[in-house]
Protein backbone atom coordinates (compact mmCIF):
# COMPACT_ATOMS: atom_id res chain seq x y z
CA UNK A 1 0.00 0.00 0.00
CA UNK A 2 0.99 3.65 -0.59
CA UNK A 3 1.00 6.23 1.96
CA UNK A 4 2.27 10.03 2.15
CA UNK A 5 4.73 10.17 4.77
CA UNK A 6 6.43 13.60 5.72
CA UNK A 7 5.42 14.49 1.59
CA UNK A 8 7.11 11.42 0.23
CA UNK A 9 5.26 8.80 -1.21
CA UNK A 10 6.07 5.67 0.62
CA UNK A 11 5.09 2.35 -0.72
CA UNK A 12 4.60 -0.28 2.24
CA UNK A 13 3.36 -3.59 3.41
CA UNK A 14 -0.56 -3.87 4.11
CA UNK A 15 -1.35 -3.99 7.67
CA UNK A 16 1.11 -2.06 9.19
CA UNK A 17 0.64 -0.18 12.34
CA UNK A 18 2.55 3.13 13.73
CA UNK A 19 4.57 1.34 15.68
CA UNK A 20 5.68 -0.64 12.73
CA UNK A 21 6.14 2.14 10.56
CA UNK A 22 8.52 4.13 13.26
CA UNK A 23 10.25 0.60 13.58
CA UNK A 24 10.83 0.64 9.85
CA UNK A 25 12.14 4.04 9.61
CA UNK A 26 14.21 3.46 12.30
CA UNK A 27 12.90 6.35 14.35
CA UNK A 28 13.53 6.70 18.58
CA UNK A 29 9.77 6.53 19.52
CA UNK A 30 10.47 8.67 22.58
CA UNK A 31 11.44 11.66 20.02
CA UNK A 32 8.85 11.91 17.62
CA UNK A 33 4.97 12.81 17.66
CA UNK A 34 2.44 11.33 14.63
CA UNK A 35 0.17 12.96 12.93
CA UNK A 36 -2.49 10.74 10.47
CA UNK A 37 -5.07 12.47 8.60
CA UNK A 38 -4.39 16.01 10.43
CA UNK A 39 -5.21 13.56 14.00
CA UNK A 40 -3.09 13.61 16.45
CA UNK A 41 -2.23 9.72 17.10
CA UNK A 42 -1.16 9.24 20.69
CA UNK A 43 1.74 7.44 21.78
CA UNK A 44 -0.13 4.85 23.42
CA UNK A 45 -1.97 4.04 20.82
CA UNK A 46 0.80 3.25 18.54
CA UNK A 47 0.79 -0.08 18.27
CA UNK A 48 -2.81 -0.15 17.41
CA UNK A 49 -3.39 2.00 15.23
CA UNK A 50 -3.29 0.17 11.56
CA UNK A 51 -2.47 2.02 8.96
CA UNK A 52 -4.56 2.51 5.77
CA UNK A 53 -3.53 2.89 1.98
CA UNK A 54 -3.48 6.59 1.49
CA UNK A 55 -3.08 8.05 4.59
CA UNK A 56 -1.10 11.09 4.89
CA UNK A 57 1.23 11.06 8.14
CA UNK A 58 3.15 13.69 9.42
CA UNK A 59 6.13 12.55 11.70
CA UNK A 60 8.02 15.51 13.55
CA UNK A 61 10.67 16.42 15.64
CA UNK A 62 11.58 19.27 17.81
CA UNK A 63 14.89 20.62 16.15
CA UNK A 64 16.39 24.16 17.14
CA UNK A 65 14.05 27.54 16.78
CA UNK A 66 13.64 30.64 18.17
CA UNK B 1 24.24 36.57 47.69
CA UNK B 2 23.26 40.61 46.60
CA UNK B 3 25.16 39.18 43.28
CA UNK B 4 23.08 36.37 42.85
CA UNK B 5 19.43 37.81 40.82
CA UNK B 6 18.06 34.47 41.11
CA UNK B 7 18.23 34.40 44.85
CA UNK B 8 14.73 35.80 45.90
CA UNK B 9 13.77 37.28 42.74
CA UNK B 10 12.59 34.44 40.59
CA UNK B 11 9.68 34.93 38.13
CA UNK B 12 6.72 32.81 37.47
CA UNK B 13 5.03 31.37 34.38
CA UNK B 14 2.03 29.32 34.57
CA UNK B 15 3.00 28.16 38.17
CA UNK B 16 6.24 26.95 37.13
CA UNK B 17 9.77 29.38 38.57
CA UNK B 18 12.65 30.38 37.23
CA UNK B 19 16.00 32.13 38.34
CA UNK B 20 16.82 33.12 35.12
CA UNK B 21 15.48 36.21 32.95
CA UNK B 22 16.62 35.06 30.44
CA UNK B 23 15.28 32.93 27.61
CA UNK B 24 17.25 32.05 24.73
CA UNK B 25 16.17 30.04 21.74
CA UNK B 26 17.76 27.16 20.09
CA UNK B 27 18.18 28.22 16.41
CA UNK B 28 20.71 29.03 13.72
CA UNK B 29 23.53 28.03 15.11
CA UNK B 30 26.41 26.56 13.28
CA UNK B 31 25.75 23.24 15.11
CA UNK B 32 24.43 21.44 17.94
CA UNK B 33 28.01 21.16 20.60
CA UNK B 34 27.85 25.52 20.36
CA UNK B 35 24.35 25.24 20.65
CA UNK B 36 24.66 23.76 23.97
CA UNK B 37 27.53 25.14 25.38
CA UNK B 38 25.87 28.94 24.55
CA UNK B 39 23.16 28.00 26.35
CA UNK B 40 24.60 26.99 29.34
CA UNK B 41 26.81 30.11 29.55
CA UNK B 42 23.84 31.83 29.28
CA UNK B 43 22.14 30.46 32.29
CA UNK B 44 18.70 30.29 30.26
CA UNK B 45 16.60 27.89 32.44
CA UNK B 46 14.20 27.82 29.28
CA UNK B 47 14.28 27.36 25.87
CA UNK B 48 12.40 27.68 22.79
CA UNK B 49 13.00 24.90 20.00
CA UNK B 50 11.05 24.57 16.75
CA UNK B 51 8.97 21.45 15.81
CA UNK B 52 10.20 19.86 11.60
CA UNK B 53 9.49 16.90 10.03
CA UNK B 54 11.61 14.28 10.54
CA UNK B 55 14.27 13.72 7.93
CA UNK B 56 13.32 10.13 6.41
CA UNK B 57 16.86 10.00 4.40
CA UNK B 58 19.09 11.04 7.18
CA UNK B 59 17.57 9.20 10.30
CA UNK B 60 20.96 9.08 12.10
CA UNK B 61 21.27 12.48 12.02
CA UNK B 62 22.16 14.31 16.12
CA UNK B 63 19.26 15.65 17.78
CA UNK B 64 18.57 18.46 20.01
CA UNK B 65 17.47 16.31 22.80
CA UNK B 66 20.51 14.83 22.86
CA UNK B 67 22.39 18.33 23.61
CA UNK B 68 19.81 20.34 25.24
CA UNK B 69 18.31 17.65 27.51
CA UNK B 70 14.52 18.58 28.27
CA UNK B 71 15.13 16.91 31.76
CA UNK B 72 17.57 20.24 32.28
CA UNK B 73 15.74 22.87 30.30
CA UNK B 74 11.99 23.48 29.87
CA UNK B 75 11.30 23.50 26.06
CA UNK B 76 8.99 26.02 24.95
CA UNK B 77 7.90 24.30 21.91
CA UNK B 78 7.50 27.25 19.26
CA UNK B 79 4.93 27.81 15.80
CA UNK B 80 7.82 29.65 13.41
CA UNK B 81 7.01 29.27 10.03
CA UNK B 82 3.54 28.81 10.66
CA UNK B 83 1.81 31.74 9.39
CA UNK B 84 -2.09 30.77 9.72
CA UNK B 85 -3.74 29.96 13.03
CA UNK B 86 -4.52 25.99 11.42
CA UNK B 87 -0.72 25.44 11.01
CA UNK B 88 -0.13 26.63 14.70
CA UNK B 89 -2.32 24.56 16.43
CA UNK B 90 -1.47 21.82 14.48
CA UNK B 91 1.78 22.32 14.92
CA UNK B 92 1.91 22.45 18.91
CA UNK B 93 -0.97 19.44 18.82
CA UNK B 94 2.55 17.77 17.46
CA UNK B 95 4.91 19.44 20.45
CA UNK B 96 2.28 18.38 22.70
CA UNK B 97 2.20 14.78 21.82
CA UNK B 98 6.08 14.79 21.20
CA UNK B 99 7.03 16.34 24.72
CA UNK B 100 4.09 15.92 26.94
CA UNK B 101 4.22 19.78 27.29
CA UNK B 102 1.28 22.36 27.51
CA UNK B 103 3.49 24.92 27.95
CA UNK B 104 3.81 26.67 24.50
CA UNK B 105 5.31 29.64 22.40
CA UNK B 106 2.57 31.16 20.08
CA UNK B 107 3.61 33.23 17.06
CA UNK B 108 1.69 33.70 14.00
CA UNK B 109 3.85 35.73 11.39
CA UNK B 110 3.16 37.93 8.40
CA UNK B 111 5.37 37.71 5.30
CA UNK B 112 8.54 38.55 4.58
CA UNK B 113 10.60 41.38 4.91
CA UNK B 114 8.74 42.16 8.51
CA UNK B 115 7.72 38.40 9.84
CA UNK B 116 5.49 40.94 12.11
CA UNK B 117 3.46 39.34 14.14
CA UNK B 118 0.33 38.57 12.38
CA UNK B 119 -2.34 39.62 14.96
CA UNK B 120 -5.95 38.67 13.78
CA UNK B 121 -4.44 35.06 13.38
CA UNK B 122 -2.40 35.32 16.78
CA UNK B 123 -6.13 35.92 18.50
CA UNK B 124 -7.91 32.70 16.81
CA UNK B 125 -4.87 30.52 17.00
CA UNK B 126 -4.41 31.67 21.10
CA UNK B 127 -8.50 30.91 21.21
CA UNK B 128 -8.22 27.56 20.06
CA UNK B 129 -5.23 26.54 21.85
CA UNK B 130 -6.19 27.92 25.61
CA UNK B 131 -9.66 25.53 24.54
CA UNK B 132 -7.48 22.91 24.08
CA UNK B 133 -5.92 22.90 27.35
CA UNK B 134 -2.52 24.38 26.29
CA UNK B 135 -0.69 27.45 28.61
CA UNK B 136 -0.08 30.04 25.74
CA UNK B 137 3.11 32.28 26.05
CA UNK B 138 2.28 34.56 23.10
CA UNK B 139 4.66 36.33 20.81
CA UNK B 140 3.04 39.57 19.55
CA UNK B 141 2.74 43.27 18.39
CA UNK B 142 3.78 45.88 20.85
CA UNK B 143 0.09 47.08 21.24
CA UNK B 144 -1.05 47.45 24.60
CA UNK B 145 -5.00 46.76 23.45
CA UNK B 146 -3.83 43.57 21.92
CA UNK B 147 -1.66 42.64 24.78
CA UNK B 148 -4.63 43.08 27.07
CA UNK B 149 -6.47 41.14 25.00
CA UNK B 150 -4.57 38.39 24.70
CA UNK B 151 -4.16 38.49 28.45
CA UNK B 152 -7.93 38.31 28.84
CA UNK B 153 -8.48 35.29 27.13
CA UNK B 154 -6.11 33.65 28.96
CA UNK B 155 -2.67 33.87 27.47
CA UNK B 156 0.13 32.97 30.34
CA UNK B 157 2.61 35.65 29.49
CA UNK B 158 3.39 38.34 26.73
CA UNK B 159 6.01 38.56 24.51
CA UNK B 160 5.70 42.07 22.70
CA UNK B 161 8.37 42.09 19.84
CA UNK B 162 11.54 44.76 20.60
CA UNK B 163 11.96 44.99 16.95
CA UNK B 164 11.64 42.92 13.69
CA UNK B 165 12.76 39.15 14.29
CA UNK B 166 16.74 38.84 13.93
CA UNK B 167 17.00 42.33 13.11
CA UNK B 168 19.31 43.29 15.91
CA UNK B 169 17.63 46.49 16.21
CA UNK B 170 16.82 46.69 19.83
CA UNK B 171 13.83 48.14 21.43
CA UNK B 172 11.98 50.90 19.23
CA UNK B 173 9.10 51.26 20.97
CA UNK B 174 9.64 51.66 24.60
CA UNK B 175 6.77 54.04 25.59
CA UNK B 176 4.72 51.19 23.84
CA UNK B 177 6.69 48.30 25.63
CA UNK B 178 6.35 50.14 28.93
CA UNK B 179 2.37 50.23 28.84
CA UNK B 180 1.77 47.22 27.91
CA UNK B 181 4.32 46.31 30.96
CA UNK B 182 2.03 48.57 33.09
CA UNK B 183 -0.81 47.42 32.41
CA UNK B 184 -0.08 43.75 32.33
CA UNK B 185 -0.80 40.67 35.29
CA UNK B 186 0.70 37.90 33.34
CA UNK B 187 4.84 38.26 32.60
CA UNK B 188 5.67 40.27 30.08
CA UNK B 189 8.95 39.43 27.94
CA UNK B 190 10.78 40.99 25.11
CA UNK B 191 10.81 38.86 22.54
CA UNK B 192 12.79 39.36 18.78
CA UNK B 193 15.21 42.35 18.18
CA UNK B 194 17.84 42.33 20.49
CA UNK B 195 21.36 42.75 18.99
CA UNK B 196 23.17 42.96 21.67
CA UNK B 197 23.60 43.22 25.52
CA UNK B 198 22.70 45.99 26.35
CA UNK B 199 19.00 46.00 24.45
CA UNK B 200 18.77 43.25 27.04
CA UNK B 201 19.60 45.46 29.69
CA UNK B 202 17.72 48.37 28.39
CA UNK B 203 14.50 45.89 27.77
CA UNK B 204 14.92 44.51 31.73
CA UNK B 205 15.36 48.52 32.69
CA UNK B 206 11.73 48.81 31.35
CA UNK B 207 10.72 46.44 33.84
CA UNK B 208 9.98 43.48 31.99
CA UNK B 209 9.71 40.22 33.26
CA UNK B 210 12.32 38.21 31.21
CA UNK B 211 13.99 38.84 27.44
CA UNK B 212 13.98 36.08 24.81
CA UNK B 213 16.97 35.82 22.72
CA UNK B 214 18.01 33.59 20.09
CA UNK B 215 19.83 35.20 16.97
CA UNK B 216 21.86 37.87 18.65
CA UNK B 217 23.58 34.82 20.54
CA UNK B 218 23.51 32.50 17.92
CA UNK B 219 25.12 34.52 14.42
CA UNK B 220 27.38 36.39 17.18
CA UNK B 221 31.12 35.51 16.21
CA UNK B 222 31.66 33.94 19.82
CA UNK B 223 28.07 32.81 20.20
CA UNK B 224 29.26 31.41 24.01
CA UNK B 225 30.94 35.11 24.93
CA UNK B 226 28.15 36.38 23.67
CA UNK B 227 25.79 34.40 26.29
CA UNK B 228 27.35 35.36 28.74
CA UNK B 229 27.18 38.86 27.84
CA UNK B 230 23.07 38.60 27.37
CA UNK B 231 23.43 36.78 31.02
CA UNK B 232 25.06 39.70 32.31
CA UNK B 233 23.22 42.43 30.51
CA UNK B 234 19.78 40.99 31.04
CA UNK B 235 20.74 41.03 35.50
CA UNK B 236 22.43 43.99 35.44
CA UNK B 237 18.89 45.64 33.63
CA UNK B 238 16.87 43.73 36.44
CA UNK B 239 19.18 44.82 39.26
CA UNK B 240 19.00 48.63 37.80
CA UNK B 241 14.95 47.84 37.47
CA UNK B 242 14.87 46.77 40.98
CA UNK B 243 17.43 49.43 42.46
CA UNK B 244 15.21 52.64 41.12
CA UNK B 245 17.25 54.60 38.58
CA UNK B 246 17.45 58.31 39.14
CA UNK B 247 15.40 60.97 37.27
CA UNK B 248 16.24 62.32 33.97
CA UNK B 249 17.17 66.17 34.90
CA UNK B 250 18.05 68.84 31.93
CA UNK B 251 20.38 70.07 34.24
CA UNK B 252 23.83 69.36 36.45
CA UNK B 253 23.61 68.27 40.11
CA UNK B 254 27.62 68.15 41.49
CA UNK B 255 28.06 65.01 43.04
CA UNK B 256 31.24 66.54 45.12
CA UNK B 257 30.16 68.29 48.10
CA UNK B 258 30.42 72.41 47.87
CA UNK B 259 30.57 72.56 51.69
CA UNK B 260 34.06 72.31 53.20
CA UNK B 261 36.25 73.38 50.20
CA UNK B 262 39.99 75.61 50.83
CA UNK B 263 39.53 78.75 50.49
Amino acid sequence: MCLTVNGETLALTAGLTVAGLIAQLGLDVRKVAVERNLEIVPRSTYAQVALNPGDALEIVHFIGGG
Amino acid sequence: MDSDVGTGDEWTVAGRRFASRLVVGTGKYKDLPTTAAAIEASGAEMVTVAVRRVNLSDRNAPMLQDYVSPQRYTYLPNTAGCFTADEAVRTLRLAREAGGWNLVKLEVLGPAPTLYPDMPATLEAAKALIKDGFEVMVYCSDDPIAAKRLEEMGCVAIMPLGAPIGSGLGVQNPLMIQMIIEQAKVPVLVDAGVGTAYDATFAMELGCDAVLVNSAIAMADDPVLMARAMKAGVEAGRFAFRAGRIPRRGFASASSPMTGLIR
